[in-house]
């Protein structure tokens, strides 16, 4: 009888993780795929308003993205409070984005070069005085396709 | 007996190394797409000539500094603007050559004659909040939606789709090429049909 009889310790058997890697790598590739990378870290405020009549962008490489708001609160004692612009990484004025707008346009593929549409993530709260002037600008460098980026919702939630 | 088993690589250190990854991953992600209203503007050149367009095939929209809404010289709330447009655009009073054998509006001879001429025009001052002009540009859209919808269901009944989602199904790239070519004329009648006409005049200054 000994002969069939299982060494038999207390304790439980350990949880094979041997296919905790598996697991892993299959969340690693589906976020791989998915991602998409921030290319700039925003400090300007950015609530952006409601709209339920949107178009999707198009595809991100023909895109130029030009952020505006209030500075972020640890901007704000070197800034100030009143609205801004920001084009990649860096705080400018009106009289930068048409330079902005011919730069993107330079580094970006001949054939993209007329499709390119300039994204406007402006936050709620500026007063449209900034956005007819980055527009003039925009008019200036014939970029005129764009888009005002917002998030889905109903128009009322910006009426508040 | 004794057994001997081959020895095994120790993997046990894969998964830290995954996990490093997929936090990495995780926190530089953004999923969603943006998206928003699609608008253009008007070129810079001055134009010689410009076009003489009447009175009544412009629907003037004013937001003023207070975020009110003036729309033909009265006050509205932007809850009444989408039904205004539409009315406006619809109207169809024009007679003879511009006359509009698909518009169902009033045909009131003081609206617009036909939506090929109608005009909107948005005015807004420099110190209107962003989010309102938003809300205002939605409504408006969502009028030209609203028809484009109408004559795209008449002119397609068996498609089953409205004009919006026809569009977004054409600017979808997972969409085949075959289903592209057979929309695309679709969308351009009815967008022919209601030519979106919506001019962003520059700003009114602030006294």
């Amino acid at each position: 009888m000994s002969k069939f009889k299982k060494k038999k310790g207390g304790d439980l058997p350990a949880i094979s993780t041997a296919s905790l890697p598996d697991i892993v790598f299959m969340l690693l590739f589906f976020f791989m795929v998915a991602t998409v990378m921030r290319d700039s870290t925003l400090m300007v405020a950015n609530t952006l308003p409601a709209a339920d009549q949107v178009q999707k962008l198009d595809k991100k490489d023909r895109v130029m993205y030009i952020y505006a708001g209030k500075p972020s609160d640890r901007y704000q004692d070197k800034f100030g409070t009143q609205p801004k612009i920001q084009l990649n990484d860096k705080f400018a004025t009106v009289a930068d984005v048409g330079a902005f707008v011919l730069a993107e346009r330079a580094s970006k593929r001949q054939e993209l070069q007329n499709v390119l549409t300039t994204a406007l993530k402006v936050d709620g709260e500026t007063n449209m005085g900034l956005i007819t002037d980055i527009k003039q600008e925009l008019r200036k460098v014939n970029a005129l396709k764009i888009n005002y980026t917002t998030r889905n919702g109903d128009y009322s939630q910006n009426l508040k | 007996m004794a057994k001997r088993s081959a020895p095994e690589v120790n993997a046990g250190s894969m998964a830290d190394i995954a996990f490093l990854l997929l936090i990495f991953f995780l926190v530089t992600t953004t999923i969603e797409t943006d998206s928003g209203l699609n608008r253009k503007l008007p070129p810079m050149e001055d134009v010689v000539d410009p076009p003489v367009i009447k009175e009544r095939n412009i629907f003037t929209v004013v937001v003023n500094k207070n975020n009110d809404l003036l729309v033909e010289e009265k006050p509205m709330q932007i809850s009444e603007l989408r039904e205004a447009a539409v009315a406006f655009l619809d109207n169809g009073g024009g007679k003879g050559d511009d006359a509009c054998d698909f518009c169902q509006g009033a045909r009131d001879t003081s609206s617009s004659d036909n939506p090929e001429k109608a005009v909107i025009s948005l005015k807004n001052d420099r110190e209107t909040d962003y989010r309102v002009y938003i809300a205002v540009q939605n409504e408006l859209v969502a009028a030209y939606n609203e028809l484009r919808n109408r004559e795209f269901a008449r002119l397609n009944p068996n498609l089953g789709l409205s004009f919006v989602e026809a569009d977004r199904r054409y600017s979808d790239p997972r969409t085949s090429t075959s289903d592209k070519e057979s929309l695309k004329p679709r969308l351009a009648e009815v967008k022919a049909l209601f030519p979106q006409k919506l001019s962003e005049a520059e700003p009114s200054k602030t006294n």
